[in-house]
């Protein structure tokens, strides 16, 4: 039992756990083979991989959201779609294509800005549908642009130009690139203060606002940041596809599959999504074959996850092994009098 | 411009029958079924079904169907809802939309992709009409529909006021924890409730067929304008809806005059400045002055 008068001897805290090091090492060392990839594997395995960077900022972007923000959005696509239509409407204007693709992203993440201050004041349900009302009318209004020419769509033909090896491996590596650097900028932003406060959030909205926690802007954070992120993974699919259809580009399917990635993975970790991309990826490799009855398969498999393990399997996985493998919180070591306690706040 | 407003009215009963469901969900179970669009669209499948393969008239396949959905709903609600309601909000969004996946890859595996149709079954329904002066008119189905949406709400009204049913689930939706207390089954209610909703998005389900072609996924944009129209009407209100589908009908029917494109459009439009008006408690000088005008029109 601690108590105030002078049983403390020493404290200190850690942000780092072993496991944590021992992650990130891992990482740098699988980023690093994987930078390497293209220049071995052959062309398919390029350009599947690349899907997988896609489905891994998907998980992870909406994971944020829902995971984190608690908000529910059934319209990321709209992003997604309007980060591919920006990087045409900018190449149209003459833009270097490699610099459009990331402008489109940009360009799309800046929509968000203005929309947070409107949809962040709608709850639960209503969020849900007021998304995905805005997705649509992004999809309308860019309709009526001629490039998109209705329904037909368009393609980033500017990409053609270049060597097919070149364009995929580049395309690659633009995946490669903006999913680790979201998920760098993710994990710095959930070990932040204000990753703090979305934990808080997180676990319980309304003690986090009773402790003074800022959850609109803390929100208003995650939103941006998830729209950012799903217009990053809307241009790596345009650059590895080409082609652009609103129907497609804008489609709920990915909201299907984001569903799918982060139940199923687990909400609420950081770790969680990526599996659940991992598993999701595999999944479309074996089974995408099946048509409908795959998707059908999806969706049962969601609900399931949402009945038996609403944490995903990583949050199975963390019970388990008691812990995340990156420390989103920190750790209190507490040297008292007697006895050496350690404490470890929620995360 | 009055023949789009005139159809506009009436579509806005089709959008009555899908939003009652909706919220009535909504009141007793407390999260939007995000399903509902594609539950609708599961009626629409099975009309057709008997119609084309036992060939019963229309109006005898939308009864059979109806037990059909009710059950549908109450095994919902007994399997999947009640589960997931235990853990917060975030569950039974997820499961409901989840669902909707299921439902819809589901019809179009079993009924395949064709886009089908009632009117072929209907005789001259489809296209005849009452002629009305001015050289205006109002198509006989879109006027049943209509009616049949103001007495689909009165009936339902009429039971919430005055059954032991209808005050069981007022007191669910109003207190869960007081309706207990007061010897109300809350399961039981909220299970008849959800098999209610879901009957009536059957039931709008074959009045889309009925009026044009449904596929396998035209449930989500059915779901979108039955909670614009609740939204625009005002949550929680029976009346509200018919009042938010006739908005939302209107408001589609003038977009298309100006562009096709425009029909979802505008209704989208009106939706999210209602709701920006209402929630988000804008007053700027340009949503207030639409926003008198439309009550004006009401």
């Amino acid at each position: 039992m601690l108590t105030a008068n002078n049983s403390v001897r020493r404290f200190s805290y850690d942000r780092w756990t072993r496991a944590g090091k021992s992650t990130v090492a891992f990482s740098v060392f699988a980023l690093a083979a994987l930078a390497l990839a293209p220049l071995f594997l052959p062309a398919t395995a390029v350009d599947r991989l690349t899907t997988l960077w896609v489905y891994v900022l998907l998980a992870v972007i909406w994971n944020l959201l829902a995971g984190f923000a608690g908000l529910v959005s059934v319209g990321q696509q709209g992003f997604f779609g309007a980060g591919a239509y920006l990087t045409l409407r900018f190449v149209e204007w003459g833009m270097q294509p490699w610099l459009a693709l990331l402008g489109g992203a940009i360009g799309a993440g800046l929509i968000a800005i203005p929309l947070s201050f409107f949809i962040l004041k709608l709850k639960e349900g209503e969020f849900a549908i007021a998304t995905w009302v805005l997705a649509e009318v992004m999809r309308i209004i860019i309709m009526f642009d001629p490039i998109v020419q209705g329904d037909t769509g368009n393609s980033l033909i500017a990409l053609n130009s270049y060597d097919p090896d070149f364009r995929r491996n580049m395309t690659y590596w633009l995946g490669l690139i903006f999913m680790a650097g979201f998920l760098f900028l993710t994990f710095k932003l959930l070990r932040s203060k204000t990753g703090g406060a979305a934990q808080a959030i997180r676990d319980d909205e309304e003690a986090a606002r009773s402790v003074g926690v800022n959850i609109d802007r803390t929100k208003q954070i995650i939103y941006v940041l998830a729209a950012f992120g799903a217009a990053l993974a809307g241009v790596v699919w345009l650059a590895s596809a080409i082609t652009f259809v609103p129907r497609t580009n804008f489609g709920i399917q990915w909201t299907v599959f984001m569903l799918f990635m982060v139940l199923v993975g687990g909400l609420k970790t950081f770790e969680g999504p990526i599996l659940g991309a991992v598993i999701f990826f595999t999944f479309q490799e074996l089974f995408s074959n099946y048509g409908v009855w795959y998707l059908f398969g999806l969706g049962v498999t969601a609900i399931m996850f949402a009945l038996a393990l609403p944490d995903g399997l990583w949050g199975w996985i963390r019970k388990k092994r008691g812990g995340d493998l990156l420390p989103m919180g920190t750790t209190l070591n507490v040297q008292a009098a007697d006895v050496a306690e350690r404490a470890s706040s929620p995360g | 411009m009055i023949d789009a407003i005139i159809q506009g009215i009436l579509l806005g009963g089709y959008y009555a029958i899908l939003a009652a469901g909706l919220s009535l969900m909504f009141g007793v179970i407390r999260f939007i079924n995000l399903a509902h669009g594609d539950l609708a669209v599961l009626g629409a499948y099975i009309v057709l079904f008997f119609v084309e393969h036992f060939h019963l008239p229309v109006g005898w396949a939308i009864l059979a169907m109806l037990p059909i959905l009710a059950a549908i709903g109450w095994a919902l609600q007994v399997f999947l809802f009640a589960r997931t309601m235990r853990g917060g909000f975030l569950l039974p969004l997820l499961t409901t939309f989840g669902l909707g996946a299921v439902l819809q890859n589901g019809i179009y595996g079993l009924f395949g992709a064709d886009a089908k149709s009632l009117g072929n079954y209907l005789g001259n329904l489809s296209w005849a009409s009452w002629k009305l002066p001015f050289h205006h008119s109002i198509g006989k189905l879109p006027g049943y529909t209509f009616i049949a949406a103001v007495v689909i709400l009165t009936v339902l009204q009429l039971v919430l006021s005055y059954t032991k049913l209808g005050r069981a689930i007022r007191a669910t939706s109003t207190d869960l924890e007081a309706a207990e207390l007061s010897g109300v089954d809350a399961k039981r209610i909220q299970r008849a409730a959800v098999a209610i909703a879901v009957a009536l998005a059957g039931i709008a389900g074959a009045a889309l067929a009925s009026r044009s072609l449904v596929s396998p996924y035209a449930g989500p944009a059915q779901l979108i304008f039955a909670f614009e129209a609740v939204v625009i009407g005002g949550i929680g209100s029976l009346w509200g809806t018919l009042v938010g589908g006739i908005v939302l009908g209107i408001a589609q029917n003038l977009g298309a005059i100006v562009s096709p494109q425009l029909f979802q459009l505008a209704g989208h439009t009106v939706f999210l400045v209602v709701l920006a008006y209402r929630y988000a408690g804008w007053s700027s000088a340009i949503t207030l002055p639409a926003l008198k005008f439309m009550k004006g029109s009401r």
